[in-house]
């Protein structure tokens, strides 16, 4: 396995907790200091990627290992602390956005090099400031904390969204940052300020915070305060940022906008309704069978609307809103299952959708396409690319053996478990439409023939994006194959969260 | 206790006066300037040892000037709430003072600025004598001195305009202390003292028969002090006032006057009449919070249309002395410390925004928002300090805007009321908006060429703005001295200790 720092016991695992967060900063600095040297620039970015994703995969066997590192750095305010823990379901956040931003840093350099694009200095910053606000967000031991690093996340992901300067990307900033932090501000901040009034404390805890502790009416007023205030979930009708964040560069795209940013909201919505109201909390919940029905319709529409993009990357984003309507439905459906179904999901989907947006770069940066309907062909340029676009695109849709199967399977499972046949029939129409927005895709660009040949049998000769791109999207694709295999690991990491929880709601002596 | 320990009060109002009065000796600027400067910075240390004082006392400091005793005599009175202010005070009116040089010498005509600086020092000794006498009357001697003293700097302002921003603010000004000085008088004539502390042990017993008076009183006073610290609709003259001054003196007067004012306000309400009278009787908690409300938003709104940077954010300041009048309407434990907090962290942020656009004035010699393009890249420093703030003022965690929020929603929460937690979050959400318009022009938008050579302010002009922004983050994060000092003070107020 990999060598752990811990052996030497010069780190104590609240140090490395401390170091997945400070690292990145650090990173940041120095890419602030040596803007006059990209060569170094980079290599600091690649440093400090490959320094966390040690990290987060040095806390993993602790955590597995029934280990909880925590930190707390000081008391802001009566009872609230700005403090850290790692618990099952952020290390695996934590791992699946560490271990890509290694991956995406490398994607990253070829893009934007073989791109020419201008203010690299402050893309690189802006970059490794959001993924320390991703992993402080995932090691969030209360809910301000979590507020905390959920509005840096947004605020670092502003400058990258307008990075072009274009009217278009200014615009698309607005949209951007109204809805982000408007929800959170609006619905989100009084949402926690409420659950401290209600619960006197923010901790997250097995169980629950608010269980037993407000009326069901004001339980489902909270829940649905969470579920729109958290709008990196992009829960309809607060999802519109997220097609608009799609002007950024593909690798922002790639890795926070499929992967950190979108993942950190229905991340917060699964901790909330794990540890702020109890799944049984939820599960019981007045408003549950509203917020259910929400969630169908997000997951649906968008599925539809993907169907009818013709721009690649507006095409992915659809899908992406799609597939968080997968874990929040996950979240809301709230059984053991289909609560470790959602925390799979953010894992695979994650593997799936940056190969998906790494490929549309590369055939960006490659041949300057970005219409699906402008992809004939294109397979046979670019055979790698398209090949990986293939394996994820399947990995997306649910087949073995990939990894999308085993999330869909626990989310199929869980729903069924608690009886909800109309959440089973909408993943089973969601999973019929996103064959049908992914694979024409595919099918245009092995079978048919490149503009100005007469069939697709011609040589052509090929025409990749730079390697470090590609090699990228092969390593991610080939993730969703690992990760096919390694479900059980992550089903076994995440158990704790659910089985504390049903112990906690067992009354022990009745 | 050493003598000049003994004196600490009285030097803090004495130490600025003396150094007004050697600065207008000096006909010079420079001069003049090193007098402030040291004064300040003196007067900045008083003010520690003061607050060291205070919270070792563990009860009000009174200090008798000249030896005639109360009720003859003033008195003046340090406890925690006035020490607090006038700490800040003191600290922001020296943090400024370096970075007045090279402002007041590029906008002000060389002849007059030992007459700015003469200002400055009246209006600091002013400010800190109304927020430190024990007596109604001297405190309104020191309103006008500090207002006197701001009519003046205001009409030292760069353009013409400044002449009739000053003219407006003196004409509203009057009224309020006039305003001031009727209710102080009818208070007069129910109690038949002058001093705080004993027209507040005398106004009970009266009630029975002075009711309507008292109220009278009560009404006059609280609309001259709103009037002085700019809460809606009274807030007419401030935007113009702000918007045409010399930068120095803006930053000064947006981070000071109006919070003295407000602390003013907190004294009529909270030690002279009590909470009992000032909110139960007649509904001035009701009316505050109605124009608290207006002020938010609708102040807000219009920032987010100005052109003018300066004009923005004094509709912002207005928008913003709305949420320390709704903590104080608030009238509990978790909003009143809001209200309170705010006062520190509204004076940190808004100052640092002064500054961080009178060192753009420096720079390119206007802050109109379209000559702003791309000067977040012309001058980095100051204008990262100036999204800190601006971030601050929006709420965001981690700046000290964030801590007020917090406070000032669970005050609206503990009174149960879902409204104002709406407009609360709603007024914070329309700050993205006009902080927003700044950050777009000025991050996004490229620079012309006649911005080719500019970069940031000199060092003298670039500390004090980034010092501020640190201390918004700071005040962020460790709340020892901001919200958990408000929260004691808030408890002695509402426990109605004096």
């Amino acid at each position: 396995m990999i060598p752990s720092l811990l052996d030497s016991n010069l780190l104590t695992p609240a140090d490395l907790v401390a170091l997945a967060i400070v690292g990145p900063l650090l990173a940041a600095v120095g890419i602030a200091v040596f803007h006059r040297w990209p060569n170094l620039r980079e290599t600091i970015t690649l440093v400090a990627a490959t320094g966390v994703a040690w990290v987060v995969w040095s806390l993993a066997p602790i955590v597995m290992a029934g280990g909880r590192p925590q930190l707390t750095i000081f008391e802001i305010l009566p009872g609230v602390s700005f403090a850290l823990k790692v618990e099952p379901l952020g290390m695996l956040f934590a791992l699946v956005a560490g271990t890509l931003w290694l991956i995406n840093s490398i994607y990253s350099i070829g893009y934007m090099r073989c791109n020419n694009e201008p203010r690299q200095t402050s893309f690189y910053i802006c970059f490794a400031v959001a993924i320390a606000a991703t992993l402080g967000l995932a090691f969030a031991q209360n809910l301000f904390t979590l507020f905390s690093f959920y509005e840096i996340l947004t605020l670092s992901t502003y400058p990258l969204v307008t990075h072009k300067g274009t009217p278009a990307a200014m615009r698309a900033g607005r949209v951007y940052l109204l809805l982000l932090l408007g929800t959170s501000m609006v619905l989100l901040l009084p949402a926690i300020l409420a659950t401290y009034a209600f619960a006197g404390t923010l901790d997250f805890q097995a169980g629950g915070i608010l269980s037993g502790k407000v009326s069901a009416a004001a339980t489902g007023i909270l829940l649905a305060l969470y579920v729109f205030g958290i709008g990196k979930a992009a829960i309809m009708p607060f999802h519109a940022w997220l097609p608009n964040a799609m002007v950024a560069p593909t690798p922002v795209s790639a890795l926070l906008h499929a992967v950190a940013v979108v993942k950190a909201g229905v991340f917060s919505i699964l901790k909330v309704v794990v540890y702020v109201f109890g799944i049984d909390t939820v599960a019981s919940s007045p408003a549950q069978p509203i917020l259910i029905a929400v969630a169908m319709i997000t997951l649906i529409l968008a599925s539809l609307i993907a169907l009818r993009k013709d721009n690649l990357k507006a095409r992915l984003a659809y899908s992406t809103v799609s597939q968080l309507a997968y874990i929040v439905l996950g979240a809301l459906v709230a059984t053991s299952v289909s609560v470790v179904g959602a925390g799979l999901h953010i894992a695979t989907h994650a593997a799936g959708k940056i190969t998906l947006f790494f490929c549309a770069g590369a055939i960006y940066l490659a041949h300057r396409k970005t219409e699906v309907s402008s992809l004939n062909g294109i397979g046979r340029l670019m055979p790698y690319t398209m090949t990986a676009f293939l394996i994820a695109s399947m990995s997306l849709i649910g087949l073995p053996p990939l990894a999308g199967m085993w999330s869909k399977w626990l989310l199929l499972k869980g729903a069924l478990d608690a009886q909800q046949l109309m959440v089973v029939a909408a993943l089973m129409l969601s999973s019929l439409l996103s064959v049908a927005y992914l694979m024409p895709i595919v099918a245009r660009a092995f079978f048919k023939p490149l503009p100005g040949f007469s069939d697709s049998s011609t040589p052509v000769q090929r025409k990749e994006a730079p390697w470090p791109c590609v090699f990228a999207l092969l390593v991610t694709a080939l993730l969703t194959c690992v990760l096919f295999f390694a479900a059980d690991a992550i089903t076994q990491l995440l158990d704790p969260i659910v089985s504390s929880s049903n112990l906690v709601t067992v009354p022990s002596d009745v | 206790m050493s003598a000049i320990e003994l004196h600490l009060p009285a030097l803090q109002v004495v130490l600025p006066l003396i150094g007004a009065m050697l600065a207008a000796l000096t006909r010079s600027g420079r001069l003049a300037w090193a007098i402030a400067l040291v004064v300040t910075w003196v007067t900045a240390a008083n003010a520690v040892l003061l607050v060291i004082q205070v919270m070792n006392s563990g009860v009000p400091i009174s200090y008798v000037l000249g030896g005639w005793s109360v009720p003859i005599g003033i008195e003046y009175r340090v406890d925690q709430l006035n020490v607090f202010v006038i700490a800040l005070v003191a600290l922001l009116g020296a943090v400024v003072l370096p970075y007045a040089k090279r402002s007041v010498a590029h906008e002000i005509r060389p002849e007059l600025q030992y007459g700015f600086y003469t200002m400055y020092l009246l209006c600091l000794a002013g400010l800190f004598g109304m927020a430190i006498t024990g007596d109604a009357f001297n405190a309104f001697v020191f309103l006008e001195v500090s207002s006197l003293s701001t009519y003046v700097m205001i009409a030292l302002g760069r353009h013409r305009r400044a002449l009739l921003a000053s003219y407006q603010y003196l004409i509203m000004g009057t009224i309020g202390a006039t305003f001031y000085v009727i209710g102080i008088g009818i208070l007069y004539l129910i109690t038949g003292t002058l001093n705080f502390a004993d027209i507040a042990s005398r106004l009970p017993e009266q009630m029975d028969a002075f009711g309507r008076p008292a109220m009278v009183a009560l009404s006059f006073l609280t609309v001259g002090i709103c009037l002085k610290l700019a809460l809606f609709p009274l807030h007419v003259w401030l935007p113009n006032a702000y918007a045409y001054a010399p930068s120095v003196a803006t930053a000064l007067l947006a981070g000071t006057a109006t919070k003295v004012a407000i602390y003013l306000l907190l004294r009529i309400f909270f030690s002279v009449f009590g909470i009992e009278i000032s909110f139960r009787t007649i509904p001035i908690g009701q009316v505050l919070i109605v124009l608290s409300v207006a002020a938010m938003i609708i102040a807000a709104v219009i920032a987010v249309f100005e052109e003018n940077t300066e004009r923005m954010l004094a509709y912002s300041s207005v928008s913003q002395i709305g949420y320390i009048t709704l903590g104080i309407a608030l009238a509990n434990q978790a909003g009143l410390t809001g209200g309170l907090t705010h006062i520190i962290n509204h004076a940190i942020m808004k100052t640092t925004m002064f500054l961080a656009l009178g060192a753009v004035v420096y720079r390119i010699g206007t802050s109109m928002l379209p000559n702003l393009a791309g000067i977040g890249r012309k001058m980095p420093l100051t204008m990262a300090a100036f999204v800190i703030s601006g971030l601050g003022l929006v709420g965001v965690p981690g700046t000290a805007g964030f801590i007020t929020k917090w406070y000032l929603v669970l005050g609206a929460l503990e009174k149960g009321a879902w409204p104002l937690v709406a407009v609360i979050v709603a007024s914070s959400l329309i700050a993205v908006v006009y902080v927003g318009r700044v950050v777009e022009v000025a991050y996004f938008k490229s620079p012309s060429a006649e911005l080719a050579d500019v970069k940031d302010p000199p060092l003298s002009m670039l500390l004090p703005i980034l010092l501020l922004a640190a201390a918004t983050l700071y005040f962020g994060f460790d709340t020892t001295w901001s919200a958990e000092w408000c929260a004691q003070i808030a408890t002695d107020l509402l426990g109605g200790t004096s």
